[in-house]
């Protein structure tokens, strides 16, 4: 499990680990994090934890985060929804993704 | 206990100092909204901040908590 995870957050520079897909989030915090990418209009890879329970227990381990969605920048956590929020409401957001 | 005064006394007690206002928009005492002060969060980076919240929350975040939401201040 680990190396696939560290594959996907090292093969995009920008990855969200999110329930659903972008075209059908099954959560409102995945929805808003889809947006603020949407608004940015920044290309990125994405896995839909509902389709992997092994991976949805194993991305929370490695990323000592209890929670989804996860935003991963070059490599390194950013945040959940609230973190992505605050960011992309400081613009602080757009320079992390460009 | 409701959840909201359960997450307020389990984040009081694992960051000892802080003041913890639990926020409950939508009535439910689900999707909560915990906003949390603490002198300890300087020099953290946010990741941190909120890690260090979610620490004091480890069992209830597993069973009911899944749609906290967290705002830390420094002061």
């Amino acid at each position: 499990m680990k190396n696939k995870i560290e594959q996907l957050i090292n093969n995009n520079k920008i990855f969200l680990f999110m329930k659903g897909t972008p075209e059908e989030p099954q959560c409102g915090f995945s929805f808003h994090v889809i947006q603020i990418l949407r608004n940015l209009d920044v290309e990125y890879g994405y896995f839909n934890v509902l389709s992997d329970d092994m991976m949805r227990e194993a991305v929370k381990e490695y990323a000592n985060w209890p929670t989804y969605p996860q935003l991963w920048v070059d490599g390194n956590l950013v945040g959940g929804c609230d973190i992505v929020m605050q960011l992309f409401e400081q613009g602080k957001l757009k320079e992390m993704l460009l | 206990m409701s959840n909201a005064d359960l997450v307020k006394r389990k984040i009081e007690h694992g960051l000892s100092g802080c003041t913890v206002i639990v926020h409950d928009p939508r009535r439910d005492d689900v999707h909560l909204k915990a906003e949390v002060h603490w002198e300890g969060f300087k020099g953290m980076t946010l990741i941190e901040q909120h890690r260090a919240v979610y620490a004091t929350l480890k069992e209830e975040l597993k069973e009911t908590l899944h749609a906290l939401g967290i705002e830390t201040h420094e002061k």
